[in-house]
């Protein structure tokens, strides 16, 4: 099993396209860890996720490609990924979900292709957002139990795979 | 007197390969309401991907989808070949291209045959699987397969091509432009059609921006979005060829997009084969460094993004994907409220949703009595109809 520290807070010089949208972030960037010509990785202040995205939106030809999480030693590392066009730059910013809670706050209410990739995260990995308008089950089936998340690291999948459900009763009526 | 109804598309269904549920929330004839549950066969692919090496991954995630089976390699490729700073040969540059335009070609028309067939125009449904043929050939000529081509790898391509078999793509591509021209022209100039798709399913440009939708659905919203000219990768930098896009945002636009891409798709490949130079097709890649890049794609669909992060190691520590279907199937919630029932499934079909991307089916319940209203089948039938009573009226 591999385990990846959180990377140290590198900072590197802002430069170009990537390093305006950036320096455009302000103080709400805590850490760049990669700023080249085409692609930007930058931590962000985990307070202030969603004024971040509140800003993102609003540069001209932003949008939110997708977000990744990953498990790590200290929570759920999560990145949401920004294609800016027709630059075709794709800045992604990290927020680490620490603590035992895991939680950070949820940018669906603001941008709302978020919406279905935090709560695939929540599903797959148990990270929370607070905040989030609808955070019912979208890829877990609803019977599969609390507190399982098969995309952790510690998840085997042949150890620790659920038993399946019982079979539901067959219908009364037969399908057209 | 309002009476809320609930349908239910999904999560099974015999015109459907796979499965996906979504909820339609009627009041009479208007929708009111969409819900989508997804994953019911959710593989587990990017956990699946941690446990095999840098160079196993591409034949693992080329099976996400059987379409876009040259996108999502390509995507993962090019994170890795960020990660590991390799300059690819120019010949396997292009030799990418010629495949992936390929697979847009067949992809659109496929779609085209399916759109046609939801409307009631089963003639379309023929040709264009007739002329999505020869594109497959093409594939087995160039890939030695239909699907799943095992064409990527990291550092260039696994197999070149001959000038014959170059010679063989370009006269099978260059052959179906006139078919497809034809197929164009009729959807462009049907009255029916203009009747049928004009202002059914409209997605604002702002709601197509804040939903993250891309590819044709984001492009006949207004968005002249296209990964191909903006991010170039492959061979598109070095070929001319043109981004179409439509502003209106309805099911036409959408498949107006389609159409001219399907063309523009033809003629990108004409240009690839005749520009195409000699030398190396793979860049003999030792070993990957620690590190993490994106990838992404303009696959038929929209954009494939793909996410890699390395320890150093020959396996990935995480592997992200994610299919153009899951950002545009979120945008029904903006453009399927308001729509008349017999339109729904043309604007659900209007996105090309993909089970393998994101997954789907569907019957329709009554909310209170819980007694099936209509399946997909009958929905179709609807739409079917509505196209009907438009041409007798026209």
């Amino acid at each position: 099993m591999s385990e990846v520290a959180i990377p140290r807070e590198v900072q590197v010089p802002l430069e170009g396209f990537v390093g305006e949208v950036l320096g455009a972030l302000g103080d709400a960037v805590i850490g760049v860890e990669r700023c080249d010509e085409r692609r930007g990785f930058a931590r962000i202040d985990p307070q202030r996720t969603v004024e971040v995205a509140r800003r993102m939106l609003a540069m001209a030809g932003t949008r939110l490609a997708t977000a990744t999480g990953i498990d790590v030693r200290d929570g759920i590392d999560v990145l949401y990924h920004w294609c800016i066009e027709p630059q075709g730059v794709v800045v992604t910013l990290k927020v680490l979900a620490a603590g035992p809670e895991m939680t950070v706050d949820s940018i669906a209410p603001v941008v709302p292709a978020a919406n279905w990739i935090e709560r695939e995260m929540h599903d797959l990995l148990g990270a929370n957002f607070r905040g989030h308008p609808d955070m019912r089950r979208l890829i877990l089936d609803d019977s599969w139990p609390e507190g399982v998340y098969p995309l952790r690291k510690d998840f085997d999948q042949v150890r620790d795979r659920p038993p399946l459900p019982p079979a539901p009763p067959a219908p009364e009526e037969a399908l057209p | 007197m309002s009476h809320k109804t609930m349908i239910n598309i999904g999560p099974f269904h015999p015109l459907q390969e796979e499965a996906e549920f979504f909820q339609l929330y009627v009041d009479g004839e208007r929708v009111v309401d969409v819900d989508v549950r997804i994953s019911y066969n959710h593989r587990g692919i990017e956990k699946l991907d941690e446990s095999k090496t840098f160079d196993q991954v591409p034949f693992v995630v080329e099976r996400v989808c059987g379409i876009c089976s040259a996108s999502h390699p390509l995507a993962y490729v090019q994170a890795v070949e960020d990660i590991a700073h390799v300059q690819v040969p120019e010949r396997a540059l292009y030799l990418r291209t010629i495949v992936n335009e390929l697979e847009r070609i067949h992809s659109h028309l496929l779609w085209v045959g399916l759109a046609g067939h939801f409307l009631g125009y089963n003639t379309v449904f023929m040709w264009a699987w007739k002329y999505r043929e020869p594109i497959l050939d093409a594939l087995e000529v160039a890939t030695g397969s239909r699907v799943n081509y095992a064409n990527c790898k990291i550092g260039g391509v696994r197999r070149d091509m001959t000038d014959e078999q170059l010679k063989e793509i370009d006269r099978l591509a260059t052959e179906s432009y006139g078919p497809v021209e034809m197929l164009t022209k009729a959807v462009i100039d049907d009255p029916v059609l203009h009747a049928r798709l004009k202002n059914v399913g409209v997605l604002s440009k702002a709601d197509a921006r804040a939903y993250g939708a891309t590819g044709p659905t984001g492009r006949g919203s207004g968005l002249p979005i296209d990964v191909r000219r903006d991010d170039p990768y492959a061979a598109y930098d070095r070929i001319d060829w043109q981004v179409h896009y439509e502003e209106s945002g309805d099911v036409f636009a959408k498949a107006k997009v389609r159409l001219l891409e399907t063309l523009e798709a033809v003629k990108i490949i004409q240009r690839a084969v005749r520009a195409i130079p000699g030398g190396e097709i793979d860049a003999k890649v030792q070993n990957i460094p620690p590190g993490e890049a994106v990838g992404h794609v303009e696959a038929p669909r929209g954009e494939t993004f793909h996410y890699v992060r390395s320890d150093g190691s020959n396996y990935p520590v995480r592997h992200k994907v994610r299919a153009p279907s899951f950002n545009n199937i979120p945008t029904f919630k903006a453009s399927c409220i308001g729509q008349e029932i017999a339109d729904v499934a043309i604007t659900l079909a209007s996105v090309d949703p993909c089970y393998s991307c994101t997954e789907r089916m569907c019957a329709a319940v009554d909310a209170e009595s819980g007694r099936r209203m209509f399946d997909f089948a009958q929905l179709v039938k609807l739409s079917q109809e509505k196209t009907q009573r438009l041409r007798r009226q026209l």
